[in-house]
């Protein structure tokens, strides 16, 4: 991390002359006023220099497109990376060729690497965001394809009056699950298992 | 280089990041190595960090003839 710290003789003028040192603009800036100084009688006697401290400030968002960009490059894969902010959550759109290769089998690879940025833009920083990596849209049709999923699972569990255990999934894609029936009438869900191998049992209400 | 660029941002010391290649057969070998104080970081709670390094590291790989393998000390 960058810092300096530099004096003026009032403060105004100390933090610009850290600013120039850095090479840095004001924005990304953040200062610690450590001395404000004195003017002194009549400017002359008894005068003191404010002294700052200015660090350049780090922007974890930004720290997370960086990591995935690489990350793409050293794997083979060109991509964009589009950030878009809502309260604490940082989502990443990704977009370039070949971006099969960075979702993988069932989004096992995405899923790695959405684990992997979120602990990169978490760590030092008061502030808890929370990380979503999208590709071309995956999640979306993801979502779409275990809803269709958890809805044909629901029938046949009421057809052949069994419960039905679905594949292992992370805990989001369960989430989508237990939603996705929540409002069935006749069936309930429940997860069991330990991570990372926990799933989904559909339980047609009138079995035990 | 594609491990290195997974575990630098994670560490506290990166400058101690080793990463030492060795083929072997049909295998390719990776060793990385960190700093004691880094270990636990690139580990995780029960090997989850390590687990999402090596998922990315193996579909990375192209050559379909050789294995990756990633081992963390």
């Amino acid at each position: 991390m960058k810092e300096v710290t530099a004096s003026g003789a009032t403060v105004e003028e100390a933090i610009q002359s850290a600013l120039q040192q850095l090479n840095i603009p004001r924005e990304k800036a953040e200062v610690e006023i450590i001395d404000e100084g004195k003017k002194g009688f009549l400017g002359i006697f008894g005068s003191v220099r404010a002294v700052v401290k200015v660090r350049e400030k780090v922007d974890h968002i930004e720290l997370g497109k960086q990591f995935l960009t690489d990350v793409a490059r050293n794997m083979g894969v060109d991509i964009t990376v589009e950030v878009e902010k809502e309260d604490n959550i940082v989502k990443y759109n990704l977009t370039g060729e070949k971006i099969a290769l960075l979702i993988g089998r069932r989004g096992k690879t995405l899923n790695a690497l959405q684990y992997l940025t979120h602990l990169v833009i978490n760590k030092e920083t008061d502030q808890y965001y929370s990380v979503i990596v999208d590709a071309e849209g995956y999640r979306k049709r993801r979502e779409e394809t275990l809803i269709e999923l958890a809805q044909k699972m629901a029938k046949k569990a009421v057809r052949v009056k069994r419960k039905i255990s679905l594949e292992p999934m992370p805990a989001y894609e369960r989430k989508i699950i237990h939603t996705a029936l929540q409002d069935t009438p006749n069936v309930s869900t429940y997860s069991t298992g330990d991570e990372p191998n926990r799933y989904i049992v559909i339980k047609p209400k009138d079995i035990k | 280089m594609l491990i290195r660029s997974l575990v630098k941002p994670l560490v506290d010391h990166p400058e101690d990041i080793q990463v030492e290649r060795r083929e072997e057969g049909n295998k390719i070998v990776y060793h990385l190595l960190v700093n004691e104080d880094d270990i636990g970081k690139v580990i995780g709670k029960n090997g989850r960090v390590a687990n999402a390094i090596r998922t990315i590291v193996y579909s990375a790989n192209s050559d379909e003839t050789k294995r990756v393998y990633l081992d963390i000390m």
